[in-house]
């Protein structure tokens, strides 16, 4: 029972971490909060869910292309909605990316009806493995083992590259990256294309793993993935998996103990809580204010 | 002779006006945290919510007076957002604006939880025993609504709203207690939120824990920003529009909400002041008078 | 009795000591000005004074109360006004708001006085809050442009409207962060007799200035900081001789 509850966690939770490194990522580098993470994540999702169905493509292929369609649109969106605003108060930034993430939600209804759509079920045959007295499906495995490779692979774009040295300066210290001649507005957009592109892979397995997709998945999902980020301390990429996973488990835990109507108010609580108390979250640095 | 006038409004056109005035009341609440202070909540439409259900159940469990209901249900929202406020309006900008939208969202799942707001089902909330009609209370309302914002923004209270919004850190220099306006301000404009909600749940006879979900805190925000965040006018304004063109444009009912959100990034990026340009009418009319402030003589007299 | 007293005052910013165990007196009535190169931590010292940072170690007092580690809206209200080396304006008010922010401590009428503004007293308050605003602009002669937007002034007057603003605090000590910064000499001379004026009003001043002939000018007593150490400290002239300094400002061997 524990065990089945913690891959159900785990499986859930790395979805969570896709999300949250999306979030992390931008945070670290311009402070703002892409509230558009969430709907990016559920145009992964559709897109996904159309190459195969419609296309009846691979499930891979479906995911790689809904990864590549997410990366334009999350360079899209910072170049219109974000790039204009850099100057100007961070709640105009905000409120920009909240009319990006409405605007989606809305535009997916529209095109896609406001009925959430099942993925076929041969897209990935799964079938429940036994271990001990745990059923796990192969398709809570793929998941977990998806998101480890991607998250290996940033891992590795964001230590071993050029551009992920550009990254991570220009996330310590912004102005001074961009005195050092790195080009900040490609690194802006290129940290928007690798988030958007993991947070189109999450959708893409969550519209499995729930074998639900739907124009308002993106809300809670990137509400909780920040949180996760939170959790783990925002701006801290590591700290992006750890959130995840610690709120996928607590979420999937406090279902499993009869709270399930209090489902999404779990994630939020523990933002509330992590917030006030330990604002750097699990990982994440002091950041001080210079006057 | 009132009652004359409100009779010759046909009802559909009351329900708009009085959609209309319980916008302006909403916006106006809403304009005080994020247009005058500058802290976006994300999360008013609970505030709504509470004051909606506490005005309901006040007037099926108590049935005091529909004046004292109005009252007591902004006063309770107060006290709730006072209490939500206290911790977490230290949180800097956009993490609250996350953590208004978390508690919301927890005011809402709450409330479709507990036996007393009736769960899911929603309450029907009977139609109050007035002496005034309903449209005319709405009506004295937002009057009232929009004198306490004109009387806040130009008062020391205000001047330190705008201060922190504009810069906290010279803000606390000058001596303002930040974390003390911050909570008192976001009661205010809960206890605005609080009215409009009453005023709401009496007026439309059932109300529902998801109608006061995100999109409802969105509509709100919509408005002010319309209309220019911290322009009272621009407020009104903005709230007329927005509670009205849905009615009048069919296109709105049915893409509202992505209209509103093109509308909210392209304020942001062209008009970031509202379609009104942000002009603060007052002075602005001083200055084209040539009207010197009081004092000025006198002091320069001192020298 | 020193108005103002550092002691053994330090911050770090994780591995950097901004300011070391500085020990220094501000007395009441002075103008005292604290020199040093770039990056030496004069504004951190400000910083730590106005209660935006705690300080990691040492104590600070005014008029012998310690006040290390309190908020900066209860310093600001126990007498201290400050400037910003970065202008910190509200750049979107008028002129006249901004230094009726200022005075925000010399009222008590709030969420009540806003609603019932109608009432005399309140009201009373408001026009004792908007003379002293307008006096405190004619003290850096402003008055004329009360209605003007802050940020459409030109940046001397700005600098300008930060003092009036920090004096609507009806200061005991007043702070100002370079605020010859940025103009050109005349201007430099009215600032310094405005400096004076404010200080013959009671006012004690503590000042951060780079311009040697403003500082040399002004103060009764400089103060020098290098590295976040106080390494000298007295009257105009014996700074100026002092070989420490001179090493500081021109590089080793300069002295000899
Ligand atoms: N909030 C902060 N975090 C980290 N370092 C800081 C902070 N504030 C100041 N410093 C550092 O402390 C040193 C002193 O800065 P400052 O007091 O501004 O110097 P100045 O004497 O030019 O006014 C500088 O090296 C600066 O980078
Ligand atoms: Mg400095």
């Amino acid at each position: 029972m524990f065990l089945q509850q913690l891959i159900n966690g785990v499986a859930l939770g790395s979805t969570y971490a896709l999300i949250a490194l999306g979030y992390t990522m931008v945070y670290g580098i311009i402070t703002l909060i892409n509230f558009a993470h969430g709907e990016i994540f559920m145009v992964g999702a559709f897109v996904g869910l159309l190459m195969v169905g419609y296309f009846k493509l691979n499930l891979f292929l479906a995911m790689a292309i809904a990864m590549i369609f997410c990366m334009v649109m999350g360079v899209v969106i910072e170049y219109i909605a974000y790039r204009p605003l850099r100057k100007s108060s961070r709640l105009s930034a905000l409120i920009s990316a909240i009319g990006v993430s409405i605007f989606l939600s809305s535009l997916a209804m529209m095109v896609f009806g406001a009925n959430a759509k099942g993925f076929p079920s041969e897209a990935f045959p799964s079938h429940q493995i036994h271990i001990g007295n745990a059923d796990i499906s192969t398709l809570q495995l793929l998941i977990i083992g998806v998101s480890a490779l991607l998250m290996l692979a940033l891992e590795f774009i964001v230590q071993k590259t050029k551009i992920g040295k550009a990254m991570r300066a220009t996330s310590e210290d912004y102005n001074t990256a961009a005195l050092m001649g790195i080009n900040v507005n490609f690194v802006i957009s290129f940290t928007f294309a690798l988030g958007s592109a993991l947070a189109a892979a999450g959708g893409v397995l969550v519209g499995v793993l729930f074998n639900s997709v739907s124009f308002n998945m993106g809300l809670m999902a990137g509400l909780k993935a920040f949180a996760a980020a939170v959790l783990g301390g925002i701006g801290s990429i590591p700290g992006a998996m750890l959130g995840g996973l610690l709120l996928g488990v607590a979420e999937v835990f406090g279902v499993a103990i009869g709270y399930s109507s209090y489902r999404d108010a779990i994630a939020f609580a523990i933002l509330v809580l992590v917030l006030l108390f330990r604002p750097t979250g699990l990982l994440g640095q002091k950041i001080q204010k210079k006057v | 002779m009132f009652q004359n006038m409100l009779n010759s409004i046909d009802p559909y056109s009351m329900q708009i006006l009085v959609n209309i005035g319980i916008g302006i009341i909403l916006a106006l609440g809403l304009n005080i945290i994020t247009g005058l202070t500058g802290q976006l909540s994300l999360g008013h439409a609970a505030f709504m919510s509470v004051g909606a259900f506490a005005g309901a159940l006040l007037t099926i469990k108590t049935g005091v007076p529909f004046y004292i209901n109005i009252l007591l249900s902004g006063l309770i929202t107060a006290v709730v957002a006072a209490a939500i406020g206290w911790p977490i309006l230290r949180l800097t900008g956009d993490y609250l604006a996350i953590c208004t939208l978390g508690f919301a969202e927890i005011v809402k799942v709450v409330f479709l939880n507990l036996e007393i707001t009736n769960k899911a089902l929603g309450l029907t909330v009977p139609t109050p025993d007035t002496s005034l009609p309903m449209p005319l209370i709405v009506l004295i309302v937002v009057c009232l609504t929009i004198i306490a914002s004109a009387f806040i923004q130009n008062s020391r209270f205000g001047r330190a709203l705008k201060a922190i919004r504009d810069d906290e850190i010279a803000a606390e220099s000058m001596g303002i207690n930040i974390a003390r306006y911050k909570v008192q301000s976001f009661a205010v404009s809960a206890f605005m939120a609080g009215t409009g909600g009453c005023l709401y749940a009496h007026f439309l006879g059932y109300i529902n824990p998801s109608d006061f979900g995100f999109l409802k805190s969105i509509d709100m925000l919509s408005m002010v920003v319309l209309g220019g965040l911290g322009s009272i006018p621009g407020t009104i304004f903005g709230a007329s529009i927005l509670s009205a063109a849905p009615e009048f444009l069919r296109f709105m009912s049915q893409y509202r909400m992505l209209v509103y959100g093109a509308l909210l990034v392209f304020m942001m990026v062209f008009r970031p002041n509202g379609l009104m340009g942000g002009i603060d009418f007052t002075s602005f009319v001083l200055r084209k008078l040539g009207v010197k402030p009081r004092g000025v003589s006198r002091s320069k007299e001192v020298q | 009795m020193a108005l103002l007293k550092l002691d053994n005052t330090t911050i770090r910013f994780g591995g950097l000591v901004a300011v070391n165990g500085v020990n220094l007196e501000v007395e009441e009535g002075e103008i005292l000005a604290l020199i040093g190169p770039n990056g030496a931590g004069k504004s951190t010292i400000f910083n730590l004074i106005t209660g935006i940072y705690p300080p990691t170690d040492g104590a600070i007092s005014f008029k012998g109360k310690s006040i290390a580690g309190r908020p900066p809206h209860v310093i600001a209200s126990g007498g201290i006004g400050r400037t910003f080396q970065n202008i910190r304006l509200f750049g979107e008010q008028t002129v006249l708001d901004n230094v009726l922010i200022g005075a925000h401590t010399r009222g008590n009428w709030n969420l009540t006085g806003a609603l019932l503004q109608f009432l005399p007293s309140v009201r009373k308050e408001e026009g004792r809050l908007l003379e002293l605003a307008i006096h405190c602009l004619s003290k850096v002669d402003l008055a004329h442009k009360a209605y003007e937007l802050a940020s459409n002034l030109p940046y001397g007057e700005q600098r300008r409207l930060e003092i009036a603003r920090a004096l609507a605090i009806e200061p005991a000590l007043i702070l100002l962060d370079e605020p010859a910064a940025g103009m050109n000499p005349q201007e430099k001379q009215t600032l310094l007799k405005m400096v004076r004026n404010i200080r013959d009003d009671g006012v004690t001043v503590f000042l951060v200035e780079h311009d040697m002939k403003f500082v040399m000018g002004l103060s009764d007593r400089i103060a020098v900081l290098d590295y976040g150490s106080k390494i000298a400290d007295g009257r105009p002239e014996e700074v100026r001789a002092n070989p420490a300094v001179i090493e500081a400002y021109l590089g080793k061997g300069a002295a000899h």
